[in-house]
């Protein structure tokens, strides 16, 4: 029993990187992101390039790929999803989706369909001894990155002048521009920063199991369940919500093997049911 | 251009035109492609009618779509829950109880728009683009939930075996003549629903929720409608679908690709146009028939199309001609002139 | 001159609102428009913090155009609004809404210190989400999130909207120590005695035009009524 919980959290550590940079373009510019996945995967499968191309390390690798990943972000937004803001969400759903399906058809045909994954190294193996259990040292790297990561960006937000400048762009576009912020920027930044947690997201996947081409909308669908469990506005709310999908997937497990990511859609359905706002709601309307 | 206005307006003032030359034409016009349509059967390749038969159903899901987000206002990725769903009906209408499949048709479509009501409930707790992702994590408990029933063939799915008795050519015929009925009864049905004041009152929501709940409009129970109707509609796409595929299976019937074909469609034509998954599902059929041999490389343009389309053609392909050249075939504005 | 404004014209989409305004302003001036609703008041505000951009005319900061430039850059040149309704950062406490002025990058007299000096109710609550704050208190803190950004000429529009007759006085009783800096004011108001008490000149807009201007206390009631309503 405890060792179910124990790997549902560990889990939900991974879900929860899934889920921040969802969370944080929807907060700053309400824009959903629906190639969330595919854009993990095809971080996934760049660190495995990489890693593959140069020798590096995973570690070292990232430290490639994540500046890459904020770049890349920065333009995507800057100039094609920045034109497809405002009150109609369908421009930027549809653009989003069809770069969901150029990203997995561009993967398939060059990478084809088999599964890839990463060479952790000896992280792969290792474990660590808590006292009443083992676990696995990657699956604990994993978690502790996910608090450090929903830490990091809860005092950014809080705490410095970029996190202000999100908030107020995000309260009320015009105004914030009166004060002298450009919006048009602002939102580029959030965007760089989403894909820094989505590089990171898509490398652990890789390390801790396969990636292929088609995996991307599965964890869209499981970004999205944890930032609408937890609540929308808050990446504290997107923690709990993720561990709370990754340990009712487990119980799922359990019972029986096809029963996991069923059991954690069901779970966020009576969420949906009982509480729409989810768990720690902050965000007004 | 200024009018004066009067002290008060008598009816000869003024005149409310709601058609054009073409749409007064319209019905002989219709009758005509009907007739040339209906009798391809006796002088057309069979495989001609199989095609018919697949792009009515992109057409017939699209053109829900197009209802649900161009005039709703709910744009929905999950849709292809409730194509599956009629799909799955008529398949066990037709093997389980013994109805006969194109009885089934029908029915199949009536009874996924009453499951399409307890799971409105769900839907409409979320809104924008989170409503669109919580409509496919609906799909996909539909698709799983599917794939663990061992009696219709589980994750590999099954045949419709309720046809196995009708000869060939007159079972192609009959799918083929009731899926011309579901593409000329779809177009009409939403033509004159949106000539309609119910249709008023749709698209009245559609700009400004507020507004028209100010006006006296039930937006909760209009959306709702609007809602069940799309779901009827996809599940008569799903049914005739699986009509003439013979063969179900989850991973088919509830694709998420249903919801990606009916947007590139809907947003190519033009959204919120009658006219648009027209021209949508005449392109897609076009490109369908020459490149998708590519494979991945035809997807990838599919979606630097729809990218392209969204970002410089917001109204579609058809927007763009009507705001070019005025041009309407199922005209559903209503222009004040004033005769003075 | 300040602010010289030229046969401004603006539309929203294809509906004209402004028709050719001229309008000046000195440094250290205080000048009050007033007008009906819809005669355009805060259309023109909206051309000159660049919002909306003029169709036809010039708008000068100290000799320089300033027509064509960015809503973002207007405020780094010294021209800030305090907008009608306020519009404060809901997700920013008080203090965090002032500190948006300092985006500006303008360095002068005002500073947080100064602002709590003027209005000592806001350090209490300078913690707090600046719209759980009463409307005038929250209108005390836009008045200071302009002044933050240490402009040369502040925008006020409709200041007194929507709150009591004595925060409207003690609002306005703080005004005078912003000029002491040389700085000038754009008033809008929708209450013409106030407006008039507190400016040295009064600007009319009527349907997009400009239909009266004189110093304010040279300007009788029946003047007033007629380019106010246009009859």
């Amino acid at each position: 029993m405890a060792d179910m919980l124990l790997q549902g959290l560990l889990l939900g550590g991974l879900y929860c990187l899934f889920a921040l940079g969802q969370s944080l373009m929807f907060g700053v510019m309400r824009l959903t992101n629906t190639a969330q996945g595919d854009f993990i995967i095809l971080g996934g499968f760049f660190s495995i390039s990489l890693v593959a191309a140069t020798g590096l390390s995973p570690g070292l690798a990232l430290l490639i790929v994540a500046p890459a990943a904020f770049v890349f972000g920065y333009l995507l937004q800057r100039f094609v999803l920045n034109g497809t803001l405002g009150r109609d969400p369908l421009p930027s759903l549809v653009v989003t989706f069809g770069l969901a399906i150029i990203i997995q058809n561009l993967l398939l045909e060059v990478y084809s369909a088999d599964p890839r994954s990463l060479d952790a190294g000896p992280l792969a193996l290792a474990s660590v001894a808590l006292g009443f259990a083992t676990v696995g040292s990657l699956p604990l790297l994993t978690f502790a990155v996910a608090v450090v990561a929903t830490l990091s960006l809860q005092a950014l937000f809080s705490f410095t002048a970029l996190g202000r400048s999100f908030r107020a762009v995000s309260d009320d576009r015009e105004a914030a521009q009166l004060m002298g912020l450009r919006p048009a920027i602002v939102y580029a930044q959030a965007t760089g920063i989403a894909f820094v947690l989505i590089a990171l997201a898509g490398t652990l996947q890789a390390m801790r199991t396969t990636v292929s081409p088609s995996d991307g909308p599965l964890l869209l669908l499981f970004a999205f369940e944890a930032v609408i469990i937890g609540g929308m506005g808050s990446f504290w709310g997107t923690l709990v919500g993720a561990l709370l999908l990754g340990i009712t997937q487990q119980v799922g497990f359990r019972i029986d093997p096809g029963w996991g990511i069923w059991l954690g859609h069901l779970m966020f359905l009576f969420v949906l049911l009982v509480r729409p706002q989810g768990l720690f709601p902050k965000t007004r309307g | 251009m200024k009018t004066a206005l009067t002290p008060y307006v008598n009816d000869d003032a003024y005149a409310v035109i709601r058609g054009n030359a073409f749409s007064r034409a319209l019905p002989v016009l219709t009758l005509v492609v009907v007739i040339v349509a209906a009798s391809l059967p006796y002088w057309g390749e069979s495989s001609w009618m199989r095609e018919v038969v697949e792009i009515s159903c992109y057409f017939v899901f699209a053109m829900m779509w197009n209802l649900l987000a161009g005039y709703g206002g709910m744009v929905s990725i999950g849709q292809q829950a409730f194509f599956g769903f009629g799909g799955y009906l008529m398949l066990i209408l037709g093997n389980e109880v013994g109805i006969n499949p194109f009885v089934a048709i029908p029915i199949a479509a009536f009874a996924t728009a009453l499951i399409a009501w307890p799971v409105s409930f769900l839907a409409f707790r979320l809104q924008g683009g989170y409503f669109a992702i919580g409509t496919w994590v609906i799909a996909e408990v539909f698709r799983l939930s599917f794939a663990n029933l061992h009696w219709v063939g589980g994750g590999s799915g099954t045949s419709l075996t309720a046809l196995r008795g009708i000869d060939r050519a007159v079972r192609e015929s009959t799918t083929y003549w009731i899926a011309l009925a579901c593409v000329v009864g779809v177009i009409a049905a939403v033509y004159l629903f949106l000539r309609s004041k119910r249709g008023l009152a749709l698209l009245a929501i559609r700009d400004n929720e507020v507004a028209a709940a100010s006006q006296g409009i039930d937006v909760r129970r209009m959306k709702r409608a609007v809602y069940l109707i799309a779901a009827g509609g996809a599940g008569l796409a799903g049914a005739l679908y699986f009509v003439s595929n013979l063969r179900i299976s989850p991973d088919a019937a509830f694709s998420v690709n249903w919801s990606a074909f009916a947007i590139f469609m809907v947003v190519i034509g033009g959204i919120g146009r009658i006219e648009g998954p027209i021209v949508g599902a005449l392109l897609f059929w076009f490109l369908n028939k020459f490149f998708s041999d590519y494979g991945s490389w035809y997807l990838v343009g599919l979606g630097c199309i729809a990218i392209l389309v969204t970002v410089f053609f917001r109204d579609g392909l058809w927007g763009a001609l009507h705001r070019r050249f005025g041009w309407s075939l199922f005209p559903t504005h209503r222009f004040l002139k004033v005769r003075s | 001159m300040l602010l010289q404004a030229q046969s401004v014209t603006a539309f929203y989409g294809d509906a004209q609102a402004l028709f050719g305004v001229d309008m000046h302003i000195a440094p250290g001036e205080v000048v009050a428009l007033i007008g009906a609703n819809g005669a355009g008041k805060s259309t023109f505000l909206k051309t000159l913090t660049g919002l909306l951009p003029a169709k036809q005319g010039e708008i000068t900061l100290d000799g320089a155009r300033i027509d064509r430039t960015d809503a973002a850059d207007i405020v780094k040149l010294g021209v800030a609004m305090v907008p009608e309704g306020r519009r404060l950062f809901p997700s920013l406490s008080v203090e965090e809404n002032l500190h948006m002025g300092t985006l500006s990058g303008r360095s002068g007299a005002w500073n947080l210190a100064r602002v709590y000096q003027l209005f000592p109710i806001l350090k209490e609550k300078r913690h707090q989400p600046a719209t759980s704050l009463s409307g005038g208190q929250q209108q005390m803190v836009a008045i200071g999130r302009g002044l933050m950004s240490n402009p040369r000429l502040l925008l006020c529009d409709e200041i007194s909207l929507g709150l009591a007759p004595i925060v409207i006085r003690e609002i306005y009783a703080a005004l005078p120590a912003l000029l002491a800096d040389g700085m000038s004011l754009l008033i809008v108001e929708q209450d013409v005695q106030l407006a008039m008490q507190v400016s040295s000149r009064v600007v009319c807009l009527q349907e997009g035009r400009v239909s009266l201007e004189g110093p304010s206390g040279a300007l009788t009631r029946e003047q007033i009524s007629s380019a106010y309503f246009g009859i």
